[in-house]
C-alpha cells in the first residue's frame, strides 16, 4: 500500500512542474518608471495609437502630464485630441455597443492593465502579434490567442511572421511560435520597436500606479525614521530593564 | 493642580484605579519573549484598521455601480488616498499574520490549557469575527476576485442539507452576488463585525487579566496565598487585587517594563510593514490579487479563484474532499477544533520545552502540514496537489488525536520551580 502510495506520488510529480506559469514565457519589460523622457513617448504613443480604441477611464489627462513631466499647456495642445477638458479622465468617443459589435468585445480599459496582466506581459503582449490570415483582422498573439484587435502598431514594427516548429506538450504534438521576425516595412528597426513598446509599456505601469514613485520616496523617508527610533526604544527599554535583570 | 483634577476625576470614575490594576500595577511575568509581542501587536493593527478604515469609507461608494471606480478614486485623486488603501489592505494581511503567530504562541506554551480556556475561546471567536471581516471587506473593491471569491465562499453554504439554497439567498440577499450583497457587507464589515471585534478583544483581555498571563515556561507567577517566603515574593509593587489573593513570584508590572519592551516590538513590525505597504503592497500578488484590479463581471469567470491567504489552508481542506458537504463539514471541523484543544491536550505541563518528544514533533509537522495546506489553497489544482492537500488535512487531525492520545500518560520533563531566566 504505502510502496503504491510512493510511486504514484512521483507519477504525478511532472503534472506539478507544468501547472507552473503560462505556456508562453515572458521577456523582461526592463522599463523605468524613473525615465520621464520614455514615460513621454509612452504617452504619446498611447494617445496616439491605444485610444483610439481603448480609454483609462480612472486616470486624468492634467494628472498624468504633471507626473510624467509633461507641461500643461503643451499637453493640452499636443496630447488631448478630442477637446476634452485638461481636469477630465483620458476618454474617447467609442460606444460600448458599437466596439461589442465591431471587435466581438469592448475594447477593455487600460487603466488598470499593468496591475492585472504584469509589466513584463504587457511588453510581451506588444511584441507578440503575427499574421495570422485565420484571423479577422489578419493577426494573432502569442501570449493573447485569438486576439480580437488588429496590430495597430504595424506601421511602426512593419509585417512581423512567426516561425513554427512542432512540440510536443502534455504528450500532443502542437505547432509553436518560436520567433517572430519582420518583413522591415515598418517606420522603425527592431531596436526602436523595441523600445517603443519598452515606453508604451513603461507608460501603463505608471498609470497602473501613478503613486508608485512618491510611495518609494516617502517610504526610505520612514524607513530611516523607524530604524533611528528601533534603536531609541531598544536604548529605553534596556535602560528600564536594569531593574528586572 | 494636576492632582486635585485627577482627585475630581477619581471620584466620579475609577480612572486611577483601572490604570493601576492593569496596566501599571499588573503582574506579569518577567519572562516574556519574542513570541508575546504579538498581541499588542494585533491591537495595533485593529487600531490602524479601524482609522483607515474610517478615512477610507469617507470616499468610498457602497454600490455596485460606483465601489470599483471610487476605490480607483481613492488611489489617485484622494490626497494620500493610496496610502490609506494600502495601509487598509496591508493591515489585514498583517492582522492575520500577527493573530496566527499569537495562536502558535498558545499552542507551544500551552497556554489554552486550564485555567486559561474561556481566554482561548474569546480568542478563538476573535478569530472567528476577524475571518468574517476580512471576507466581507474582500467584496467591497468589487473587483473579479472579491466577486468570484465570494460567490465560491458563499455557495459553500447551499452544501447544507435542506436550508442550503435558501440560506445562501438570504446571505446574498438575492439570486446572485449583486449590490444587495454588496451593500449588507459594507454594514456589516464597518459597523457590525467591528463592534463584535472590539467587544471580544475587550473581554478577551479582562478574561487574560482574570487568570494572569502564561509564560515560556508554563510556571504560574501566582502562588497560593502565605506559600511564599517574604524573600522570594517579586520585588515590585502589584495592585491589592492581585496581591491579596496570591502570593506573586517573578513578576514585573505590565508597565514601564512591558510598555517600553513593546514599543521595540512596535517599531520592529512597523519596520517590515511599512516595507510592504510602501515598496510591495500587492506583496507579489498575495495581498492584492492581479484579477481584483479588473471590475466585477458576472458574465467572467476568472481562470483561477483563490482566497487571499489568510484562508488558503481551510481553503485546501475543503477542496481535498471530493464531496461537497463533507469538505464544507471537514473546514468547519478544522477551525472548531481549534477551539477544542484545551480539552484535547489532557496533559498537565503547557510549555513546549518541558513536554515529550514526541509532543515537538508533532507540533513540527503541524507547522509545516499548515504551510503546505496554505501553499496548495493559493495556487492551482493538480493531481498532485489533491493528493497532498489529502495528506496534509489527514496530518493537520492527526495533530490533535496524536495529542489528545500520548497526552493522557506523557513522558515530561521535570517543570522548574521557579521561572528560568
Amino acid at each position: 500500500m504505502m510502496k503504491k502510495l510512493i510511486i504514484g506520488l512521483f507519477a504525478l510529480l511532472p503534472s506539478l512542474t507544468m501547472a507552473a506559469g503560462p505556456s508562453v514565457p515572458l521577456l523582461e519589460a526592463n522599463n523605468d518608471l524613473t525615465d520621464k523622457a520614455s514615460l513621454q513617448r509612452g504617452a504619446q504613443l498611447f494617445m496616439n495609437y491605444c485610444l483610439g480604441c481603448h480609454q483609462m477611464q480612472y486616470q486624468r489627462y492634467e494628472r498624468t502630464f504633471r507626473d510624467i513631466g509633461i507641461p500643461t499647456k503643451m499637453g493640452q495642445e499636443q496630447l488631448i485630441f478630442d477637446g476634452s477638458k485638461v481636469g477630465g479622465h483620458i476618454l474617447n468617443a467609442i460606444e460600448t455597443d458599437d466596439a461589442a459589435k465591431w471587435f466581438g468585445a469592448a475594447p477593455p480599459d487600460l487603466t488598470l492593465v499593468d496591475r492585472v496582466r504584469g509589466t513584463n506581459w504587457v511588453y510581451t503582449y506588444l511584441k507578440s502579434f503575427y499574421v495570422d490570415e485565420s484571423r479577422p483582422f489578419g493577426v494573432n498573439n502569442t501570449v493573447f490567442p485569438s486576439v480580437g484587435m488588429p496590430h495597430v502598431l504595424q506601421e511602426l514594427q512593419g509585417v512581423p511572421t512567426a516561425r513554427f516548429e512542432e512540440v510536443e506538450e502534455h504528450g500532443v504534438k502542437i505547432q509553436k511560435v518560436v520567433e517572430i521576425t519582420t518583413d522591415g516595412s515598418g517606420e522603425m528597426s527592431d531596436d526602436e520597436y523595441d523600445q517603443a513598446a519598452r515606453d508604451i509599456t513603461n507608460f501603463l505601469a505608471y498609470v497602473g500606479e501613478p503613486s508608485r514613485l512618491e510611495s518609494e520616496a516617502i517610504g526610505y523617508k520612514v524607513i530611516a525614521f523607524l530604524i533611528v527610533l528601533f534603536i531609541l526604544a531598544f536604548l529605553l527599554k534596556k535602560e528600564y530593564w536594569r531593574d528586572v535583570h | 493642580m494636576f492632582g486635585s483634577i485627577i482627585d475630581w476625576i477619581d471620584q466620579r470614575i475609577p480612572m486611577t484605579r483601572v490604570w493601576n490594576m492593569h496596566i501599571a500595577q499588573y503582574p506579569a511575568p518577567k519572562n516574556f519573549n519574542f513570541w508575546y509581542f504579538f498581541g499588542s501587536l494585533a491591537m495595533l493593527v485593529l487600531v490602524n484598521q479601524i482609522v483607515t478604515g474610517i478615512w477610507l469609507t469617507m470616499n468610498y461608494v457602497p454600490s455596485a455601480e460606483g465601489a470599483f471606480a471610487s476605490i480607483e478614486y481613492i488611489m489617485r485623486d484622494v490626497e494620500y488616498g493610496w496610502l490609506l488603501r494600502y495601509l487598509h489592505s496591508t493591515g489585514a494581511s498583517a492582522f492575520f499574520v500577527v493573530v496566527y503567530l499569537h495562536m502558535f504562541r498558545g499552542m507551544i506554551y500551552g497556554s489554552y490549557q486550564k485555567p486559561r480556556e474561556l481566554l482561548w475561546l474569546f480568542g478563538m471567536f476573535i478569530f472567528l469575527a476577524l475571518m468574517a471581516e476580512a471576507f466581507m471587506g474582500y467584496l467591497l473593491p468589487w473587483g473579479q476576485m472579491s466577486f468570484w471569491g465570494a460567490q465560491v465562499i458563499i455557495s459553500l453554504f447551499g452544501a447544507i442539507p435542506v436550508i442550503g439554497p435558501e440560506l445562501t439567498e438570504w446571505i446574498r440577499g438575492d439570486y446572485v452576488i449583486s449590490g444587495a450583497t454588496l451593500n449588507r457587507f459594507f454594514a456589516l464589515h464597518v459597523i457590525a463585525l467591528p463592534l463584535v471585534l472590539v467587544i471580544l478583544i475587550f473581554l478577551h483581555i479582562i478574561a487574560l487579566h482574570e487568570v494572569g498571563s502564561n509564560n515560556p515556561d508554563g510556571v504560574e507567577i501566582k502562588r497560593k496565598k502565605g506559600s511564599v517566603a517574604e524573600e522570594d515574593k517579586a520585588k515590585f509593587k502589584f495592585h491589592e487585587y492581585y496581591t491579596n489573593k496570591k502570593d506573586i513570584v517573578d513578576a514585573i508590572p505590565f508597565h514601564p517594563y512591558y510598555t517600553v519592551k513593546d514599543i521595540v516590538g512596535v517599531v520592529g513590525f512597523l519596520i517590515l510593514f511599512c516595507w510592504v505597504v510602501f515598496f510591495a503592497p500587492a506583496m507579489g500578488g498575495f495581498f492584492l490579487e492581479a484579477p481584483n484590479f479588473e471590475a466585477a463581471n458576472p458574465l467572467k469567470t476568472p481562470e483561477h479563484i483563490f482566497p487571499v491567504w489568510y484562508f488558503t489552508p481551510f481553503y485546501a481542506i475543503l477542496r481535498a474532499i471530493p464531496d461537497k458537504l463533507l469538505g464544507v463539514v471537514a473546514m468547519g471541523a478544522s477551525i472548531v477544533v481549534l477551539a477544542l484543544l484545551p480539552w484535547i491536550d489532557r496533559g498537565n505541563v503547557k510549555s513546549i520545552r518541558y513536554r515529550c518528544g514526541m509532543h515537538k514533533l508533532n507540533i513540527a509537522q503541524f507547522v509545516v502540514t499548515f504551510i503546505i495546506l496554505g501553499w496548495v489553497g493559493a495556487t492551482p489544482q493538480t493531481d498532485f496537489k489533491t493528493i497532498l492537500s489529502q495528506i496534509t488535512t489527514v496530518t493537520y487531525f492527526m495533530f490533535f488525536v496524536l495529542l489528545f492520545v500520548y497526552s493522557k500518560n506523557e513522558k515530561t520533563k521535570p517543570v522548574p520551580e521557579r521561572l528560568t531566566k
